[in-house]
């Protein structure tokens, strides 16, 4: 009977069922939700364990420092463009006309308890998100799990990818100190570039010609509230999609294209993930203690007819500034109307062609290889020269366009001419993706080629027979890769990729001809 | 069970409670715990350390330090607790085709094209009348929307403040007499009265140099515009607008900080370096009766980086 007095201990105990208090309440939830099932299955997932997977969670959990941070300083923080006087604790900068922006950026850098702090880890985990990000993107490229069934993840993630960097920039403007606003200057002029449309766009997003006063309100609603919830909305789908599709996975002993191999998600993963996000936190409030970032008092405030020497924007705006600076004063004139293809080309086509290719390039591998199956394992880069061959081409440029930015700093630390380092760059720009791609085809080929390519060195031993004779042996191979041995099928290859160099190589009992 | 056995994995639900796979991966758990039990005493002790830094409101970098610190030492603990001291596994989880059986997607498919296709096929007036209606919605929301985010552009872009007869001014909106400046010196110039505006900062700024106690031409056709050897041109880049900040004496030419645009004072701004594509506009000076300098017009090309309706 249900009203029986439960007074002992162990009647109390019995009632509550084998796992006691929280099982009841489990059961009580499930009643409700009806989660026992799918609970379960969610803590049995199994995640793979690899060191490059960890990649995509740096870029997550310093998005939650970043959320965590912010907030801090939207509580202090004042987007205005009003003119007061400052009068707070920085000595240089008392009685000056400031923005309420500038001034309050001050203050809740020297007045705020750990203000100062909060304000280094906001900008530094957002410098480290965006690396994140990439080097992710960079995982994903090159192992190519990008394939089916995964080509929306790899859209929305390249999606974040460029509102981290337009969220970035919209953070970076918010200070309103000198070398902030001479960005927001340059970005005007590049929205001016576009043709047709681009000086309506301009006012329309400024609220009239540069600077007027709307554009740090509004840059503040944007960074704050609008692209953020966006990228919070596509962050939450991007992990949905990850788990409705499960991992992919390097092939390996046991691993094949129907199942996933790792460790559980509870209480495993959950332990090393928590733990990671530490790590990653604590990582990023370390620099914020030790390494000084954007010290926005020793710029000083905006003033439009101001500008500093030898500043560079935040990292990731790099590769658009060296284009901005190396392409030539190609501007175009005709019938009444100017394209200033100067700026058009390098920081309005340039980058949409990027963007656009990274995120068509799954299609494009699908219509190059006309490979439409289905894939779970991984590549060795080494094994699509093609596609790594294309991927470190692009990646050259966008470093050499990076370091195009620096081309003044570079001309005064080597003390070489300025027009020397300009041409070097743009000839440096041009050359080094066209020779990354063969070079890079060509080295992928051989480590193809490779006796025990993919696979742990093992160490030697060294043993001396009783003549005196010094022998090594190789130690066995590991027991991962020993599996690998016993199924050469472990890596599948597509039909598309077989070609007769690589066959004839194989054929050759392990000793690769290289052709000549 | 052989090394090789237990490696092979299986999948979480199969296994039983004396499997292998559920020990600790560590050789020796316990000194694992110390030690791990170590990292989490240290990251106790430096998020209390934050606790007591804060109170005292010790310098930023001892916040930063310890905050920071007790973070990472419980993280690296509590990772050393998943790796080393839970179920070292291997295990497998089994991957089952997202796609559904034929039948079903031929029945969503069915759905959606003959069920909702068939009622809207079939009333292709409503359909469009709808369409119209949403379309023309859409077009008339963006008035509000986009059209009161700021003004239209109209001549905006073309001119100055720069008129006949405007006084140039410094920063502190003191007028400029023919004796200030030393033959190769610079300054900032305003429109007077526009010193502390918006738009004198932003656009009508001008680099006023002196290149000479003579009269200055520097391009044919502008004889009267350099008095005294005073020659003013528009501080905006032509490039993206950054303020050209820097003056190279020597060679007589101004450098833009930003993409290192050079532009030849000597010779009407001429770029001769750098992604500039445009002269820097040059105002034409003259002098009052006093001695001190006026614009004569305005400038006669607008100032600052192209834009389309630029002709």
């Amino acid at each position: 009977m249900a009203d029986v007095a439960v007074n002992t201990k162990r009647a109390q105990r019995a009632a509550a069922g084998p796992y006691g208090k929280l099982g009841q309440s489990l059961n009580e939830l499930d009643d409700r939700l009806g989660i026992a099932k799918g609970g379960r299955t969610f803590l049995d997932k199994i995640f793979p364990d690899h060191w490059s997977f960890m990649l995509g969670e740096i870029a997550l959990y310093s998005f939650v420092v970043l959320l965590a941070t912010g907030i801090f300083l939207t509580l202090y923080y004042i987007p205005s463009q009003d003119l007061t006087t400052y009068t707070g604790s920085y000595l240089p900068l008392y009685g000056q006309k400031v923005t309420e922006a500038f001034a309050s950026t001050v203050n809740l850098s020297f007045a705020v308890r750990a203000g100062l702090l909060m304000r280094q880890m906001h900008h530094w985990s957002c410098d480290i998100f965006v690396g994140a990000i990439v080097l992710h993107m960079g995982r994903v490229f090159f192992t190519g799990a990008f394939r089916k069934p995964r080509e929306t993840n790899w859209v929305i993630g390249t999606t974040l990818l460029i509102l981290a960097i337009v969220n970035g920039f919209l953070g970076y403007s918010l200070p309103d100190d000198l070398v902030s606003g001479t960005g927001i200057r340059i970005a005007y002029s590049i929205i001016l570039s576009i043709p047709v449309v681009g000086s309506y766009v301009a006012f329309f997003l400024f609220g009239g010609n540069f600077p007027g006063t709307s554009i740090i309100p509004r840059f503040f609603i944007l960074h704050v509230l609008i692209i953020p919830l966006v990228i919070l909305g596509l962050v939450g789908a991007h992990m949905a999609l990850l788990v409705r599709q499960k991992h992919t996975q390097f092939p390996g002993k046991g691993k094949t294209e129907n199942n996933v191999v790792g460790t559980p998600m509870y209480p495993v993963f959950m332990a090393k993930t928590t733990g990671f996000m530490l790590v990653v936190s604590g990582a990023i409030a370390l620099l914020g203690a030790f390494a000084q970032i954007n010290p926005i008092w020793q710029f000083g405030p905006y003033t439009a007819s101001r500008i500093s020497y030898a500043v560079q924007p935040d990292w990731y705006m790099g590769f658009l500034d060296g284009a901005l600076r190396i392409f030539p004063a190609w501007s175009f004139h005709s019938f009444g109307f100017t394209i200033p293809l100067e700026v058009t080309i390098p920081a309005v086509i340039f980058p949409g062609i990027l963007f656009n290719l990274i995120m068509a390039w799954p299609a494009i591998e699908r219509k190059l290889t006309g490979d439409n199956e289905f894939h779970n394992l991984l590549d060795r880069p080494s094994n699509r020269p093609k596609r790594t061959a294309a991927g470190v081409a692009v990646a050259v440029m966008c470093a050499m366009l990076f370091i195009a930015s620096s081309t003044d700093v570079i001309a005064n630390f080597f003390h070489i001419s300025l027009n020397t380092v300009l041409w070097a760059m743009r000839v440096l720009c041009v050359v080094t993706p066209v020779l990354a791609y063969p070079l890079t085809y060509k080295i992928c080929r051989e480590m193809q080629g490779f006796a025990g390519a993919g696979k742990r060195k093992t160490t030697n031993i060294v043993t001396r027979t009783v003549e005196g004779e010094y022998v090594a042996t190789p130690a066995p191979a590991y027991v991962d890769d020993l599996a690998h041995e016993h199924e050469p099928e472990a890596l599948p290859v597509p039909t598309y990729v077989v070609d007769e160099e690589a066959v004839a190589a194989s054929d050759t009992g392990g000793v690769r001809r290289v052709a000549r | 069970m052989s090394e090789h056995e237990q490696r092979t994995p299986v999948q979480l639900s199969t296994v039983s409670s004396d499997d292998p796979r559920l020990q600790p991966a560590a050789r020796r758990p316990e000194l694992v715990e110390r030690v791990i039990a170590l990292t989490f005493l240290a990251g106790i002790v430096l998020i209390a350390g934050f606790g007591a830094c804060y109170w005292i409101n010790a310098a930023p970098w001892t916040l930063g330090a310890t905050f920071g610190g007790g973070l990472f030492f419980l993280g690296v603990g509590l990772i050393a607790w998943g790796k080393y001291l839970m179920p070292r596994g291997p295990f497998v989880e089994e991957r089952h085709t997202l796609a559904n059986s034929p039948e079903d997607r031929n029945a969503f498919a069915a759905a959606i094209v003959e069920r909702g296709g068939g009622v809207i096929k079939r009333r292709k007036l409503l359909g469009g009348l709808l369409g119209t209606g949403m379309g023309i919605f859409g077009v008339v929301a963006a008035f509000p929307l986009v059209r009161s985010l700021g003004p239209l552009p109209k001549g905006t872009l073309f001119h100055t403040d720069w008129a006949k007869g405007t006084y140039l001014v410094d920063i502190t909106g003191r007028r400029v007499h023919q004796d200030d400046l030393a033959i190769g010196s610079i300054v900032t110039v305003y429109p007077e009265g526009m010193q502390d505006t918006d738009n004198g900062q932003a656009v009508d700024q001008t680099v006023l140099i002196r290149l000479s106690n003579l009269d200055f031409t520097t391009q044919k056709g502008r004889e009267t515009w350099g008095p005294q050897g005073y020659v003013a041109y528009s501080k905006l880049c032509t490039h993206l607008g950054c303020p050209v900040g820097l003056y190279e004496q020597q060679l007589q030419l101004l450098v833009c900080p930003c993409h290192q645009s050079m532009f030849d004072v000597t010779n009407g701004a001429i770029p001769n370096f750098g992604p500039a594509p445009r002269p820097l506009p040059q105002l034409p000076l003259q002098l009052d009766a006093a001695g001190y300098l006026q614009s004569q017009a305005d400038f006669n090309q607008p100032v600052g980086p192209g834009f389309w309706e630029r002709a």
